[in-house]
């Protein structure tokens, strides 16, 4: 078998033997369904939600939101990476106040928010968009702080101006950094969206797992843990890609990615 | 001789770093006049790149002065070139635009430059490569396009730091008679730093040897052996005398170290 069939190949092995687990331990500890669901039950539910269309508009709403948030958050704080990078009178300015957002936990701002930005679209952007911003900004200073002191001096030299030099010069030697910070930001927006649908929703994965509590459906639940899974995945495995597209140079960073990938 | 380009006096240069202050350069004087090819010899770390770096309006002097064609230097200039000890490629850019990456700064004439990046890039023979990206090629063919990247805008003065010492010898060969015809050619001046004697011997017309760190002059000595000078030239007599004078010189130098 080759490499690559055995890396498509194991993990099936893997997911055959946990499934086959998960039915032989319900049935020898007889667990009742409202605690722990068949493979069968959310496999149902998981058709009824998206063939009838209940979990569509849930499914719909969280990406929605985090796609807003992540896009929004991520191209801010960019733009404020580089004013920072670039000006030592930002950073004096706001230095100290970046730090102290950054080590406080984003997510138990999800009240306030919501009494801010109501229980509609918005408060679920806005968390996303907080909790998006910090690693994308940390990444983005220290990737445009770590440049090549040589390529700066090459730079002087042939007499480019500032704004030359931190397009072509500062930003794509920022790039492996800004793309460990895009893929970060997209677990951490996934997470701040659905904390913002658990505080105050009326739809979204989140509010549908909030939902079926209530209820004890451990099978909905389940489904919309699977649902919100694959949004994560498949975001990361995008991010992924457009790194290894973009950053073509960087070898080590795209080696990394491969490491990750197999 | 034609009037002095580039006149360096009681020139020091003191790096303050983490461990404390470190003088690369104390009381150097040199000159150089206007189509002259000087070399500048010395041993490693005695202060040849931070020289060049100085000229190249990139680094202040701590003490002394440095002016080009009477003015003192206070930043880079359009007709100034460098070709750096390390390559220093853009990595995300195609070896054609790195060498073009002088005409963009500068904003010359595209069409212009590109015609002539490609004549470079022949003349140091990576014209088939134009397209590649520099970790698609070797430590001596990346040195060999910021030797073109150096010359792409045409400078009157060029700053060359040992440009050739990646090189093989049989291409280091041909780049030396390719810099002498351009230069003659060309009528630029031209600074050119290398640890090779035979190379400095056989490019310049005058050699300063700098002292081990902190670099100082320790002696000038004019070629005056004649142009155009071939592989036959490095055969002669004469071109053996001066070498061995400099290479004994040399023992000297770092016996003193
Ligand atoms: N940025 C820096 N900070 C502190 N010290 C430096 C810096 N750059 C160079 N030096 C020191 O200055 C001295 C001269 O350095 P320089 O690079 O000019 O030497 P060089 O003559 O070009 O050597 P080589 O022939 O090995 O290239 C060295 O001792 C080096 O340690
Ligand atoms: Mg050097």
């Amino acid at each position: 078998m080759s490499e690559h069939a055995k890396a498509v190949f194991y993990p099936i092995i893997t997911l055959i033997a946990l499934l086959a687990l998960w039915v032989v331990a319900i049935r020898v500890f007889k667990v009742p369904n409202f605690v722990v669901p068949t493979p069968e039950a959310v496999v149902s539910s998981l058709r009824r939600g998206y063939i009838d269309g209940l979990f569509w508009k849930h499914f719909l709403f969280t990406l929605q939101s985090t796609v807003f948030g992540y896009a929004l958050g991520c191209s801010l704080a960019f733009l404020l990476g580089c004013a920072f990078a670039e000006s030592k009178t930002i950073e004096r300015l706001f230095y100290p106040y970046v730090v102290a957002l950054q080590s406080m936990p984003k997510v138990a701002l999800a009240p306030l928010i919501i009494v801010w930005f109501g229980f509609e679209m918005t408060s679920k952007v806005v968390m996303v968009v907080l909790v998006c911003f910090f690693p994308m900004f940390i990444n983005t200073v220290v990737g445009l702080r770590q440049t090549n002191p040589a390529l700066l001096d090459l730079m002087h030299a042939f007499s480019a101006s500032r704004w030359e030099i931190l397009l072509r010069i500062k930003i794509p030697s920022a790039a492996g950094h800004i793309f460990a910070g895009l893929q970060i930001a997209v677990v951490l927006g996934l997470i701040g969206a659905v904390v913002a649908e658990f505080v105050s929703s009326t739809r979204g994965l989140g509010y549908l797992i909030n939902a079926a509590a209530v209820n004890l459906e451990t099978d909905v639940m389940f489904a919309a843990l699977i649902s919100l899974s694959v949004l994560g995945i498949s975001g990361s495995f995008v991010i992924r890609m457009l790194h290894g597209r973009i950053v073509f140079w960087d070898k080590g960073t795209a080696t990394r990615t491969e490491d990750v990938a197999e | 001789m034609s009037e002095i380009l580039l006149q360096v006096q009681g020139l020091g240069v003191t790096y303050a770093s983490a461990r404390g202050k470190v003088k690369a350069l104390e009381g150097l004087d040199a000159r150089l006049h206007r189509g002259e090819f000087l070399a500048v010899l010395g041993p490693s770390g005695c202060g040849k790149s931070t020289l060049l770096k100085l000229v190249a309006g990139l680094l202040r002097p701590s003490a002394g002065r440095v002016t080009l064609a009477g003015e003192p230097i206070n930043g880079p200039r359009p007709d100034v070139g460098i070709v750096f000890q390390q390559p220093t490629l853009l990595p995300w850019q195609s070896t054609l635009n790195n060498v073009l990456l002088p005409i963009r700064t500068l904003r010359r004439d595209l069409a212009q430059g590109r015609r002539r990046a490609l004549e470079l890039l022949q003349l140091v023979g990576l014209e088939t490569f134009a397209n590649h990206y520099p970790g698609e090629l070797s430590g001596g063919m990346q040195q060999r396009v910021g030797i073109a990247r150096g010359l792409v805008h045409d400078p009157a003065l060029l700053l060359m730091d040992e440009p050739f010492a990646a090189l093989d010898a049989m291409t280091r060969e041909h780049m030396m008679l390719e810099l002498q015809r351009i230069w003659m050619a060309t009528c630029k001046s031209i600074v050119f730093i290398t640890h090779s004697i035979p190379e400095a011997v056989f490019l310049a017309d005058r050699i300063v040897v700098l002292s081990a760190r902190p670099g100082r002059t320790i002696r000038e000595l004019s070629i005056d052996l004649p142009r155009p000078r071939t592989v036959a030239t490095m055969g002669e007599p004469r071109f053996n005398s001066i070498c061995n004078e400099l290479r004994s010189l040399f023992t000297e130098l770092v016996h003193f170290n």
